[in-house]
């Protein structure tokens, strides 16, 4: 597991409060109600302070970050 | 003329869609089309008042103005560029603020009919050219995209990315008699809610009361039907206005989805006035807590999110009129947004008993009384006067 993939795990765990979730990193958070509006917007803000990589609230959809390989290939595009 | 009520608008709205349909079954462009029809029918929607006539149509100008200054701004990297992009957003809103605050005065306060979707619409454009997120739309995209006439009056709140992407693709034609399908589904069905259903809901407010001979079921029997008025009304209406969109190539988004099967109050949000509320969380609840969050400007993230509900559903409660009813409205659903959060946050009972039958059935009948009373509270049968 690269550093990225770790440190972005361990703030949804952190967010979400869910442990068990760093092993299903296909699952959809957002069906699964692991995350909701509110967890979504922290993770941008923790992301922005983490990586300095900024996304804003529409740039994208739901589908497009919605478990957390796709979260951690939305960052590693924008690095 | 009004819009989705008076024959005559049934009957050129659906010789604008034969016409679209033919172009678009014939892969033809349809947005010229479009454009030129929403125009004739936004005339035809205000040529009874010449002066909202007026003032519509300067609106329009002006916000295309507003976009065309601040998508300037941004491109050019103006070191000003910020603090001029708060001052458009500041003017775009203007007009609706002033009529808002204006009709409390005078009811002929300078407005027209559509100017909060239109408000909607504009203030999404400016945030994302300011995001960075529309580099590209033209002003005759914007213009189209504004004047849409299907949802011109009452919704369903656009997007101008999805709607300029609609606008710039030629879907083929299977493509497209998939989406004049849909449309026409969707039509028939809002037309069976808005003129079946709703009608039915009304005759039962009025009549149900009258057999009743109590106070108490007098009141939740209309508390019930005035609700279901309310679905059946605006779901109706919207998903006319949907399905028309999807005849002229549009993909209007959904702003009903079974609200009544919501098992929480969130929930309830994500299906109600979808639209709306996406909207709100969009560009007023994320942009507040985010806002909020980065400056650590309260205790925890709980508390930051409790005020985010009650700040953005104030909001909601003030743009419906700025009456006691309106207020108490948004702030009775921002609060029960808030406490509601902080059950699913804190609570262990509902982290272990959430996925159970019995506690969805529960919290389902919980949700249904909670909306059911904030529709009471919309609708003036809990302060205002008796009707």
């Amino acid at each position: 597991m690269t550093e990225l993939e770790e440190k972005i795990i361990n703030l949804v765990v952190d967010i979400s409060g869910e442990e068990d979730i760093a092993e299903e990193r296909d699952l959809d958070l957002f069906e699964e109600r692991v995350l909701d509006s509110l967890a979504a917007i922290e993770l941008l803000v923790a992301i922005q302070e983490e990586f300095g990589v900024s996304i804003a609230p529409t740039e994208l959809e739901r589908e497009e970050m919605n478990t957390i390989n796709k979260i951690i290939a939305r960052v590693s595009e924008r690095l | 003329m009004d819009f989705y009520v008076e024959p005559a608008f049934f009957v050129l709205s659906g010789g604008i869609a034969l016409v679209g349909a033919l172009l678009g079954l014939f892969e033809r462009r349809q947005a010229t089309f479009g454009l030129v029809a929403s125009l004739a029918m936004l005339g035809l929607l205000f040529f009874r008042s010449v002066p909202a006539l007026v003032y519509a149509a300067l609106y329009l100008a002006f916000s295309l103005g507003l976009y065309r200054w601040v998508l300037g701004l941004f491109e050019r990297h103006d070191p000003r560029a910020v603090t001029l992009y708060r001052v458009a957003l500041g003017l775009q809103i203007a007009p609706l603020a002033l009529y808002k605050v204006g009709v409390l005065f005078t009811p002929d306060f300078p407005g027209f009919l559509g100017i909060s979707y239109i408000t909607f619409k504009a203030v999404q454009a400016l945030i994302e050219v300011r995001d960075g997120l529309i580099h590209d739309m033209s002003l005759t995209e914007y213009l189209y995209f504004l004047s849409f006439f299907p949802t011109f009056t009452s919704g369903p709140i656009l997007r101008s990315r999805a709607f300029v992407d609609n606008v710039r693709e030629q879907p083929s034609r299977d493509v497209y008699l998939g989406r004049l399908y849909r449309g026409l589904g969707w039509f028939v069905l809002g037309a069976l809610y808005k003129f079946v259903f709703s009608a039915l809901a009304q005759w039962a407010l009025w009549f149900v009361p009258s057999v009743l001979d109590s106070p108490v079921l007098d009141w939740l029997a209309k508390a019930l039907f005035f609700g279901l008025d309310l679905f059946f009304d605006f779901a109706g209406y919207s998903d006319m206005a949907m399905g028309l969109g999807l005849v002229l190539g549009i993909e209007v988004p959904r702003n009903f989805h079974m609200p009544f099967a919501a098992t929480d109050i969130k929930e309830f949000w994500d299906r109600w006035h979808i639209t709306l509320s996406t909207w709100l969380r969009d560009f007023v609840f994320m942009r507040f807590t985010r806002f909020a969050l980065a400056r650590k400007l309260f205790a925890n993230r709980q508390v930051t999110a409790c005020v985010g509900f009650v700040l953005n559903m104030a909001l909601m409660g003030v743009w419906h009129g700025i009456t006691l009813d309106y207020i108490v409205y948004g702030l009775y659903h921002g609060l029960l947004l808030a406490g509601w959060h902080y059950f699913q946050q804190t609570s262990k009972f509902y982290k272990a008993q959430r996925k159970q039958r019995w506690f969805k059935i529960v919290s389902w009948a919980f949700t249904m009384v909670a909306v059911f009373f904030g529709f009471a509270l919309f609708g003036g049968y809990v302060f205002g006067p008796a009707r």
